[in-house]
């Protein structure tokens, strides 16, 4: 601070900013690179530990002997669901009552915003079985929930086959403490997302879905289950769910105990865990699997229909079990064991998971890197915009006083200049043109398909990237007006306190995504801070195209930032349910990560337009 | 196999002023009995009542003073053994003797249902309420899971269901008497066989449905002396197919709607199944003052069109001193499921506030709902003397409705909660980051600064100075 009281000091300061700014963005983005990099090198990369007491302590011992159980019960349920063609609701609700469940069905709708890719529906109706194990003398003031989401096609009927024993076996237990809800949805999400809402009793996405008959508390925990065959090699785990939410890292934690416990490979993005640290080799298989993750969880889609349950604060992971061309395998017993012991110890659960981490990398199953440590990397990125808004806002106040005092040696001038205030008020049209055209961006493309597909003789999917095109189209042609009005003041200083705004506000958009969701903020600005540093024009006619494009850029990142938003808040609810759609339908989930990309790629190949002619 | 109920304890406060009336000598008498019910679903249900009445010198005076009438839940504490044991012991002949040596805690609570409660109040002795007795009405009831205890078979006898079996009855007891439900559910053939055949039977409506029960009196000496203890054995003949028991007229269920940790609503779904008549409700519900109601979010609806409550009152909460209190008059439709909603808004609490484990989520109590329903069979009222006691737990009112009182589940919500793992921490960090910036900041933006040249020149300069001090001019 006295650095900064000091007018001397300040200005050598400012000088020594202004001439070492290029080396200094140019470190700090390698820097920001690089300490991404090296998250996977053990001093920054941590053992994962339990920090759950209730469950770290005591020892469970698996009981459960239903293979052959779950296999009779995988093959009946396969053949009559060959037989009925969908889901064979009154086959589930009495096998779930035989094994002395409380059972329930739901049925539900939704029209789809695009057609399904392999049916071509839009109307899709399905039925839901749920069976609900009631804890003896409890109030059903808790609850678990195992469930298994069925597609289409014929897949996952030995998780039905093993939710079914497991169901078998854990009725005749006396030690439940919470209820236990097995669930059976389907059409993958959107079952599990028309379950999820009836529960919760809200509408977030404008499904269509009878009330359910029975309920159970608060969920606490969940686990989904996938399983294509009666043998598998390995079981993945998958985390990250809808806008990149992560479960407490206590649940994997869980799960991974019950590995080792049970000798099961246990996979993450489906690679092995490196064996060894010291070497190069394991951090940079670390590498791999974090960059994997870096991918998925930036896309924002739920990676498993657990991604779904974590909206409404229920922590769970999906698992996965790989059937490959290796030699060990494991039966249902195995996996069967490994979910029993899970159960058990949530069971002991006495808080809902809250003792660890809730925001984390994972370079491996037994690795993690905890916030503290990334974020680091995602702020010497930040940096950059911060450094260049520095060196713009001083050669804007250094050509204000040679303004003033043209010729005279720089004497003590007032914080804010004057005509800085003009400057800044001509700035607020373009920057509410920009956040309309965010709105546009935002709103448009799923309203307008509907119009567009009317009128036009384009599909559902092309109308929205025809819309987004659009809207960039009429973005670049939008604001001339402005440009003059801008223009019209000091030939450089429209165009430099445009920019100055433009990277401030960026800035502060990258930061609230990368709290929010890491993965994308970081690879957001990986693309976006060297563009935004390096844009500048080139003539005075041109001046203003490329600020306002920083705009653009970060009025994507505010519309993105919209997805983190819908996690927590019931406000935001219905903002969000447009593009929550996105995470419903196969054919609209595929669009929602190219719809990124598409924004992006726009936003670079605008960058390369000609300049529209004055 | 419905949820146990919490502890809900309630506390009648009648006592009058003190009255000297002794009109007859003190007459104690105690009445037993368990109520056996198989369930066609292979479950079981037993409720022991045990009737204590005795002469008492406490006077009761004139009407209720709701003045002094309490309502207070628990809802976190669930039954436990502990719970138990004091209750035994209010039993004249304890565990010694009687029905109560079926009450083994190790099998009463590896049932999937418990329930427990004690009744006190006073009994008119004469017509003009001249002198009262005391009655102490315990009951308890539990239900035996064929899937836990009874390893997936569906018969059952006394001593597979307690591990003991019935040997003598309270010598103190006037009456002692074990009734099994043999109500046929098929209505061509008999289902159920009991062993030994009962001697007796008892028929009565009771929740508005005609019963049979078979009676076994410990009193009847053939009973016990043939070979010296009693154990009762239920045989289900035709297996009961596995099918949805019978939807009871009115049952309700209630949930927390809504995620996210500042709002949610509240959610009672009342449920009247009865195919052509309609019936009032009073549902009464406290809710706890971290809970911010707000009231004119209050909706009803049945079967899609509002639903407007006869009576309402609402006590408004006080902040840490009294809950909400909530009651309501609500005439169900006929064949219909009404949604009665509020909205709320979860309190920040003070840190001290907190309970141990606040994550766990607070609770909040069960609705109490309070109905007379249509019964299907019309009962003759009867002496509540004569009859048994399991008669007066659901009471006919006018032949054709029946009282009943149903809990809601209780429900968990979570309220906003720091983390309580470092708070020192943050305290520090806090204050140690505010100390530092605020002050310089502070003093960064509210001063100016100038350059002071420094003092060049020495002596010439200041005897420059004093001359222009003289002459009025500024200094150098």
């Amino acid at each position: 601070m006295g650095l900064l009281s000091d007018p001397v000091r300040r200005r050598a300061l400012a000088r020594l900013v202004l001439r070492l700014n290029a080396p200094l963005c140019v470190l700090s983005y390698v820097a920001g690179i690089a300490w991404f990099l090296a998250l996977v090198f053990p001093p920054l990369t941590q053992r994962t530990y339990m920090s759950e007491n209730a469950m770290g302590s005591t020892m469970v011992e698996e009981q459960f002997a239903g293979g052959d159980r779950a296999r009779a019960f995988a093959r009946d349920f396969a053949a009559h669901r060959k037989k009925s063609g969908a889901l064979p609701v009154a086959w589930l609700e009495r096998t779930m009552r035989s094994v002395g469940l409380e059972v329930y069905t739901q049925s539900f709708s939704r029209k789809l915003p695009f057609p399904d890719e392999t049916h071509e529906r839009y109307m899709v109706s399905g039925t839901n079985v749920y069976g609900i194990l009631r804890a003896p003398r409890a109030a059903s003031t808790e609850s678990l929930v195992l469930t298994v989401p069925c597609g289409s096609d014929s897949t996952n009927s030995q998780a039905v086959g093993l939710l079914l024993a497991l169901a078998a076996h854990f009725r005749g237990q006396i030690y439940w403490a919470k209820d236990i809800i097995f669930l059976v949805t389907e059409h993958d999400l959107l079952g599990t997302e028309a379950w999820l809402e009836a529960y919760h009793d809200v509408n977030v996405t404008g499904m269509q879905s009878s009330p359910l008959q029975g309920r159970a508390g608060a969920i606490q925990a969940a686990v989904a289950l996938e399983l294509s065959s009666d043998v598998v090699t390995s079981l993945d785990v998958a985390v990250e769910g809808l806008n990149g939410q992560l479960p407490n890292l206590d649940l994997l934690n869980l799960f991974q105990t019950f590995c080792q416990k049970g000798g099961l490979l246990c996979t993450l993005q489906g690679k092995l865990q490196p064996q060894d640290w010291t070497s190069l080799d394991g951090p940079l298989q670390g590498l791999q699997t974090l960059l994997l993750m870096v991918l998925r969880q930036a896309s924002g889609r739920p990676h498993g229909s657990h991604g779904l349950f974590l909206r409404y604060r229920v922590e769970a992971l999906t698992l996965r079990g790989i059937n490959s061309f290796r030699q060990y395998k494991y039966d249902l017993v195995a996996v069967g064991k490994a979910l029993e012991g899970m159960f058990r110890k949530l069971n002991h659960l006495l808080e809902r998971l809250h003792q660890s981490f809730f925001l984390y990398l994972l370079p491996a199953l037994s690795r993690f890197v905890s916030i503290g440590l990334y974020m680091p990397a995602a702020g010497f990125l930040l940096l950059v915009l911060g450094l260049k808004a520095l060196e713009l806002w001083m050669q804007l106040h250094e050509a204000e006083v040679g303004l003033e005092e043209p010729g005279g040696a720089p004497g003590p001038s007032v914080p804010l200049p004057p005509s800085q205030g003009v400057g800044l008020a001509s700035l607020v049209a373009p920057l509410l043109i920009s956040q309309a055209m965010g709105l546009a961006l935002y709103v448009l493309p799923v309203l307008g398909q509907h119009v567009a597909t009317q009128h036009f003789p384009v599909a559902e999917a092309e109308a929205v990237v025809l819309t987004l095109l659009a809207i960039y189209a009429a973005g670049l042609a939008l604001p001339h007006n402005t440009h003059r009005v801008v223009s019209t003041q000091a030939p450089d200083r429209g165009w430099m306190a445009l920019k100055l705004v433009a990277l401030i506000y960026l800035a502060l958009q990258l930061g609230c995504i990368a709290l929010t969701n890491f993965s994308l903020g970081f690879l957001l600005a990986t693309t976006m801070v060297p563009a935004a540093a390096l844009a500048k024009p080139h003539g005075p006619r041109v001046s203003l195209l490329l600020p306002r494009l920083e705009c653009n850029g970060a009025i994507l990142a505010h519309c993105n930032l919209h997805l983190p938003g819908s996690s927590n808040s019931p406000a935001s609810a219905s903002q969000v349910a447009g593009i929550t759609v996105s995470f419903l339908s196969p054919g609209w989930s595929a669009m929602a990560p190219s719809l990124l990309t598409t924004s992006l790629a726009s936003w670079v190949q605008a960058l390369l337009l000609p300049q529209p002619p004055e | 196999m419905a949820a146990a109920m919490p502890l809900a304890l309630l506390v009648l406060l009648l006592l009058g002023r003190k009255g000297w009336c002794l009109a007859e000598p003190p007459r104690d008498s105690l009445r037993e009995e368990l109520v056996i019910t198989p369930l066609p679903s292979g479950d079981v249900a037993a409720t022991f009542q045990f009737r204590t009445r005795w002469d008492s010198e406490l006077q009761r005076e004139g009407d209720t003073d709701h003045y002094f009438l309490r309502y207070a839940v628990l809802p976190r504490e669930v039954v436990c053994t502990e719970n138990l044991t004091p209750w035994k012991k209010l039993l004249p002949c304890s565990s010694k003797a009687g029905l109560s040596v079926l009450l083994k805690a190790d099998r009463l609570f590896h049932t999937s249902y418990h329930s427990q409660a004690v009744h006190i109040r006073p009994v008119c002795r004469n017509a003009r309420c001249t002198s009262i007795s005391w009655e102490l009405r315990q009951t308890l009831s539990v239900v035996f899971d064929a899937f836990i205890t009874g390893q997936g078979k569906k018969d059952w006898s006394l001593f597979r269901m307690f591990s003991r079996t019935l040997t003598e009855p309270c010598p103190l007891a006037s009456e002692s008497r074990v009734y099994v439900d043999i109500t046929n559910y098929n209505q061509d053939n008999e289902t159920l066989e009991v062993n030994p055949p009962p001697t007796t039977t008892y028929q009565d409506v009771i929740l508005g449905t005609r019963k049979i029960y078979a009676i076994y009196d410990l009193f009847d000496t053939a009973m016990i002396n043939n070979s010296r203890n009693l154990n009762i054995q239920l045989k289900w003949k035709r297996p009961p197919e596995n099918e949805a028991p019978p939807v009871p007229f009115l049952h309700a269920q209630r949930y927390v709607s809504g995620y996210g940790l500042q709002k949610g609503e509240l959610s009672t779904l009342l449920y009247n199944t009865h195919p052509y008549r309609a019936f009032p409700v009073l549902l009464l519900d406290t809710v706890p003052w971290y809970l911010r109601l707000y009231v004119h979010t209050l909706t009803i609806t049945s079967k899609g069109k509002e639903n407007k409550p006869s009576y309402i009152h609402y006590q408004p909460a006080q902040d840490r001193l009294q809950p909400h209190l909530l009651e309501m008059l609500i005439q169900l439709p006929a064949n219909s499921v009404t949604k009665v909603s509020i909205q709320f808004e979860r309190a920040l609490l003070k840190w001290t506030e907190y309970t141990p484990d606040p994550n766990h989520g607070f609770y909040v109590s069960p609705s109490v709902l309070s109905a007379l329903v249509p019964s299907v069979v019309a009962a003759k009222p009867v002496d509540w003397e004569e009859s048994p006691l399991f008669n007066s737990l659901f009471p006919v009112s006018d032949g054709s409705n029946y009282f009943v009182r149903l809990y809601t589940e209780p429900l968990l919500v979570n309220l906003p909660t720091p983390d309580f793992s470092m708070p020192y921490n943050v305290i520090c960090l806090t204050c140690t980051v505010v100390a530092v910036c605020y002050g310089s900041f502070y003093n960064l933006l509210t001063r100016t600064f100038h350059i002071e040249e420094p003092r060049t020149g020495g002596l010439a300069k200041r005897l420059a100075n004093l001359i222009r001090r003289a002459r009025g001019v500024p200094p150098l």
